[in-house]
């Protein structure tokens, strides 16, 4: 079988289609890593990287299409058959365990060290590990995990799945790794990858830091909606062509022509320039201002800092002065016991109310208002909220912070899952609102969305990186902004 | 059939079927002939578990790990204070009631104090405070008991058109809760609180304000139930509030009102506190001894419970 002048690739997949409901996460995709090779993969939010990396790490079972290890057929040996294939993953989200200690996680990561004095050799093999990937790192693996910085547990976790008890890693995927460590730290990892990769072994390296990516690699993939783009070595790359081999092709602008006097309209936020941000934050009264960058970069923090610092925890506030509509809506959006109406009526009971009591004729009403309004497709209002499409229930959560007087309304990435009829449907009521005088606040991951604002602040790691205004926004330079490294 | 659907899918029903069919079990076995008594004893110490019941159940409204176990300390105290004050004087009835409110709400703010400030898990925050407060209790007692004034334990004991005075008054707190629950933004907001903290403070409900006027209305309702329970028992003693921990409890959730919060109903609180009282009276009657009376008790609230579990997320 092997007797061909090809070696088998470490990892093959073949025509992979993995769907999640009517969501489509990879279109088939075909990837080989071969040894000795650091694969480099890229792509913006959603277009099928950490799908990809669980199909290879055994964690999900295609729906279609085939993995092999090292020429094996793979059908349904999920994460032993990967295991065995020498692969390994270092996770985005850390996965040790806080209350072990970090010898007893590196046993947890390798049955094999098993029988008398496990601890003893356990200590040695991740002392020698970490002392090999860091140099000079002073961390006490007798300690519990949970005493650990986040730099100091990425280290950790990075240096376990480099060690070799029974079988040696072939193959190992590392998800954003450097995305807690600091510039040095990440300098000394990326040099043990091509040390790694010299003598023999595969690493499939995922980062938003382009300069990592072009440095350490030996080939990238790039990833759009599913699919792999394009394939090439990675001399073949500059840091200004795989931002573009990432985007769409640029689009006709259907950007909004800046409306007059935009700019002499008067502040309603004005926040100062935070450590380590370019920018600071304003919103000026009757502006559609949006947050970019990567999903996960600060934004909804920003937004959830900013709905705190404008409303009270103890006193009952009116007007409100700041509304919130939810993207994640089973975690901060919906009220599941609730019917529609009582969902809907929540965000300002008190203009239904004289002394305390609720008119329920005066709420009917609201209902049947933004019912017709939004095009809410029940039968009645009354039934539960969750007999709902997760489209129209966000249509519920739009009216809710609408039917405020707030001047303020922050989104949260509220469009996620709404098919494109209801998107066109919100698009207008946010114009003519935004007109009428009311703020917006939109984080969105979506371009198409963030060319509909009138300014755009772009996030990374936390902070502000760009600021873009009117025909600045454009997708091209929000993920040049997204992307650390000479691309901008 | 289909007119009584509406009322079969309400919660609370299933409390008020178990009581009415052991009040029949308990009538039928003594011919018919006490009926009236038991009627009148029941309405009476049903009323007592119903005071504390709905400020628990308010409490329990706002979700997973929220419960005032502070409820018997807070009845103790009250009753012991309000007592002490009166000396039996029938002028300071009224002001003596003001100050069972005070201990209240003193009580709840504390309460909620503990879990805010010292970010204290409630059911420790309350089961701590509990102690603290019965200490109180026990220090101002000291084994003295003070009749209450006359005309107040002539009240408590007292019928109004054969209704014990107890069981009206329980009715009015009891309507004064259901108005809160149901038709007050309070409510809402309650309930908001309990599906999703989160949610709540995210569409503009004050959510640390909310739930400190529950804390504080849960500890004021068991310090009214303890001035009446006080007065109509002829003087405080230090465990009369010991069985209502449970019972408070209890009565939340034979009621119907949800368990993990979010979703109460006060009709529900009557019916369990009603069956709580006849099914001990029940087993009295037929003759059963300690031990299978509590075995007996154990069995059938768990099978009400069984019963008025549904799931949840039905139509309101």
């Amino acid at each position: 079988m092997n007797n061909s002048l090809e070696p088998q690739p470490v990892v093959a997949a073949r025509g992979v289609r993995v769907a999640f409901g009517a969501v489509t996460a990879l279109d088939g995709v075909d990837l080989d890593i071969r040894a000795g090779e650091a694969l480099g993969l890229v792509g913006h939010n959603g277009a099928g990287k950490s799908t990809i990396v669980n199909v290879i790490n055994g964690g999900l079972t295609p729906h279609q299409g085939t993995i092999s290890y090292g020429g094996v057929d793979a059908a349904g040996g999920g994460v032993a058959a990967a295991r065995a294939g020498g692969v390994r993953c270092v996770f985005q989200e850390l996965s040790l365990c806080p209350n072990l200690t970090i010898v007893e996680n590196t046993r947890l990561m390798h049955q094999g060290l098993t029988g008398f004095g496990w601890r003893k050799r356990a200590l040695t093999l991740i002392r020698a590990k970490l002392d090999e990937v860091f140099p000079a790192n002073r961390i006490d693996c007798t300690g519990t995990v949970g005493e650990l910085s986040i730099a100091e547990r990425q280290m950790v976790e990075i240096a376990i799945n480099f060690i070799e008890v029974t079988e040696a890693p072939r193959l190992v995927i590392l998800d954003e790794p450097t995305s807690s460590l600091d510039a040095s730290l990440a300098e000394q990892l990326m040099a043990h990858v091509r040390r790694f990769v010299a003598a023999g072994g595969s690493v499939l390296l995922i980062s938003h830091i382009l300069g990592e990516i072009l440095s350490t690699s030996t080939r990238i993939v790039v990833m759009k909606d599913g699919k792999v783009v394009v394939t090439k070595p990675v001399a073949d790359f500059t840091a200004k062509s795989l931002v573009e081999a990432m985007g769409s092709v640029i689009k006709e602008k259907t950007h909004a022509a800046t409306r007059t006097g935009a700019n002499a309209a008067p502040l309603v936020v004005d926040l100062p320039v935070a450590p380590g941000s370019a920018f600071g934050f304003a919103a000026r009264k009757g502006e559609i201002v949006g947050l970019a960058g990567l999903g996960g970069h600060g934004q909804t923090d920003m937004l959830l800092s900013l709905y705190r610092a404008r409303s009270s925890n103890w006193r009952p506030q009116r007007p409100e002065e700041i509304a919130f509509v939810a993207g994640d809506r089973s975690l901060n959006g919906t009220f599941p016991l609730w019917s529609i109406l009582r969902n809907l009526s929540i965000g300002d009971l008190g203009a239904l109310s004289r002394l305390f009591a609720i008119d329920r004729d005066r709420e009917d009403a609201l209902g049947a208002d933004w019912k017709a309004k939004t095009a809410i497709r029940t039968p009645d209002m009354h039934n539960p909220i969750l007999s709902l499409s997760g489209g129209n229930q966000q249509k519920v959560l739009f009216a809710r912070a609408l039917s405020t007087p707030a001047a303020i309304v922050l989104m949260d990435d509220p469009m996620r899952g709404v098919d494109i009829g209801t998107k066109q449907d919100v698009y207008a009521i946010l114009r003519s609102e935004a007109e009428a005088g009311r703020t917006f606040v939109w984080y969105s991951t979506e371009m198409d969305e963030i060319c509909l604002c009138d300014r755009v602040y772009v996030f990374r790691d936390g902070v502000i990186v760009a600021e873009l205004k009117g025909e600045e926004i454009s997708e091209e330079h929000v993920l040049a902004a997204s992307f650390s490294g000479e691309a901008a | 059939m289909n007119a009584l659907k509406p009322v079969l899918s309400k919660p609370w029903i299933w409390s008020w079927l178990a009581a009415l069919a052991t009040f029949a079990a308990t009538a039928l076995f003594t011919g018919g002939a006490s009926a009236f008594g038991l009627s009148q004893a029941t309405l009476t110490f049903a009323a007592f578990s119903v005071m504390v019941g709905l400020g628990q159940m308010l409490v329990i409204t706002l979700g997973p790990g929220n419960v005032d176990l502070s409820v018997p300390a807070t009845i103790t105290l009250s009753g012991t204070l309000a007592l002490k004050f009166m000396e039996t004087e029938g002028s300071l009835v009224l002001p003596g009631l003001l100050i069972a409110i005070g201990i209240g709400f003193a009580i709840g703010a504390a309460n909620y104090a503990l879990i805010k400030l010292l970010r204290i898990p409630p059911i420790i925050a309350t089961l701590s405070m509990s102690f603290l407060v019965q200490s109180l209790a026990i220090w101002s007692n000291r084994g003295l008991r003070i009749k209450p004034p006359e005309a107040l334990a002539a009240f408590t004991t007292g019928t109004t058109g054969g209704v014990p005075n107890i069981a009206l008054a329980g009715l009015v707190l009891s309507v004064i809760v259901w108005w809160l629950l149901e038709r007050s933004i309070y409510g809402r907001w309650i309930s908001a609180i309990g599906q999703s903290p989160f949610a709540a403070r995210m569409a503009g409900i004050p959510v640390d304000g909310t739930r400190f006027v529950t804390y504080v209305l849960c500890a004021v309702l068991a310090a009214v139930c303890g001035y009446l329970l006080a007065s109509f028992s002829g003087g405080a003693a230090l465990n009369m509030g010991a069985e209502y921990l449970l019972m408070s409890i209890a009565v939340v959730v034979i009621g119907g009102s949800a368990v993990a919060g979010g979703n109460s109903n006060v009709p529900g609180i009557w019916g369990a506190s009603l069956f709580m009282f006849l099914v001990v009276s029940m087993l009295n009657t037929y003759g059963f001894g300690a031990g299978i009376r509590l075995m007996l008790t154990g069995l059938i609230i768990i099978a009400v419970i069984v019963a008025a579990s549904r799931p949840a997320g039905g139509k309101r």
